[in-house]
């Protein structure tokens, strides 16, 4: 007891670290990367040598100014009266129009025996409208492939070699699964996270939630599980080809079922999908899978750009 | 007046309060933690008014995963500015003679 008072003394005087040897210490980090700037310095010094003789003339650079803030003013001026314009040709707020009274009408009404979904909004996103959605998937799956093409990191792409010193290069840098508190709080939370995911991906149909949302919550599962794991242990879980054939798969499948069901039955037409009893999990038809095609598609190209932006590749 | 409308407009002044103050911060770092900070407050907003699924959404994307892309932005920014200390070392500058006073160095 007096051994622990004594400590207990020590560490209000500063003298004794009861984390020492227990949390990482950044000496080992600290010095790679002095090593990485010297390494770095060099190949920095080669570039500006070749950018400095593109740089342009004093002339040149004034006359491009003016240009440049002629253009920015004129294109917010051109955006700013599109956009007020736009506005002014919109319905007014409250007055009665086509489309706040039959539309709306006819998918509070009918919208549970159309779609078997309680929940309207499901209804609506995920079988009235449903290629809007689908468009939705596709611009997620674009901009995957954008910063794909943007951010990856091979032997090709040169730019990484001084820009992204930090990413690629020290990998030991960003090891925080070795912190014991981040590692700790993952395997607490990354369970919760997906198991409040899944329930609102599956849930979609008959309540608040659906693919995006549930994606996006599985999504940041994914993030939080390699911040907290490493990448060796998310590869093990979910290879990152893994993720690019569920992403793709899934968009697939949407597009092939829901092609099916507007050629065969769409508007009240009957289709061979049964829909169910409202309320219970497989209900709504086509709503369920296409909901988990959404969310898997989300959930997988969230955790792509994680990985692209922190590592250079999928 | 109700509690929750009070609620409300506290919920909306600090949204704009949020908005602006992106503008002001001094480095990029508190920006990223403001414009978090502001889809928080919109998530709070959502659920009042009754979007529950479109909170679920905010929290996850607007709080969560964009903060996170754009804080690994900031660490390739990072890398950049290491780049423009060592030339100012080079050139005999010190940091106060930079119009940001050196301040997006010093993170």
């Amino acid at each position: 007891m007096s051994n622990k008072f004594a400590k207990f003394r020590n560490w209000l005087a500063g003298d004794y670290d009861p984390l020492k040897n227990v949390l990482d210490t950044d000496e080992t980090v600290s010095d790679s990367r002095e090593e990485i700037k010297k390494e770095n310095r060099k190949i920095i010094s080669e570039v500006d040598a070749e950018g400095s003789t593109r740089r342009l003339e004093k002339a040149e650079q004034r006359g491009f100014d003016l240009v440049y803030r002629v253009i920015a003013i004129v294109s917010c001026l051109l955006l700013i009266g599109v956009l007020l314009f736009t506005v002014a040709l919109l319905p007014r707020y409250g007055v009665e129009n086509p489309e706040s009274t039959t539309v709306v009408k006819r998918y509070v009404e009918s919208g549970l025996q159309e779609t078997g979904a309680i929940n309207i909004v499901a209804g609506i996103i995920l079988d009235y409208r449903a290629f809007d959605t689908l468009g939705e998937s596709h611009v997620l799956f674009t901009a995957l492939i954008c910063v794909t093409i943007l951010l990856r990191a091979d032997s090709k792409n040169l730019r990484t070699k001084y820009e992204d010193f930090y990413t690629i290069k020290q990998v030991k840098y960003h090891d925080l699964n070795k912190d014991k508190i981040i590692n700790r709080v993952g395997m607490i939370l990354v369970p919760c996270i997906f198991v409040f995911g899944i329930y609102v991906l599956l849930n979609g149909q008959n309540g608040p939630g659906g693919g995006f949302s549930g994606g996006s919550v599985m999504g940041a599962g994914l993030i939080i599980g390699t911040a907290a794991f490493g990448y060796e242990k998310m590869d093990r879980f979910i290879s990152t080809k893994t993720a690019m054939w569920i992403t793709f798969i899934s968009l697939a499948f949407y597009s092939f079922a829901k092609g099916y069901v507007f050629f065969t039955g769409a508007n009240g037409l009957d289709n061979h999908i049964p829909k169910g009893i409202p309320g219970a999990i497989l209900s709504g038809g086509l709503i369920l899978p296409l909901d988990i095609a959404v969310g898997m598609v989300v959930a997988c190209t969230m955790y792509g750009f994680y990985n692209l932006f922190r590592r250079g590749r999928t | 007046m109700a509690l929750t409308d009070v609620v409300k407009i506290i919920l909306l002044v600090l949204l704009v309060v949020c908005a602006i103050a992106v503008n002001f911060t001094k480095t990029l770092l508190q920006a990223v933690i403001v414009f978090m900070s502001y889809s928080s407050v919109m998530c709070i907003i959502w659920v009042l008014m009754e979007s529950p699924d479109l909170a679920i959404t905010e929290a996850a994307v607007g709080a969560g995963i964009s903060g996170v892309l754009f804080l690994l932005t900031l660490r390739r920014i990072r890398s950049e500015d290491d780049r423009r200390e060592e030339e100012r070392r080079a050139s005999g500058k010190s940091d106060k003679d930079e119009p940001d006073g050196g301040k997006f160095e010093s993170r």
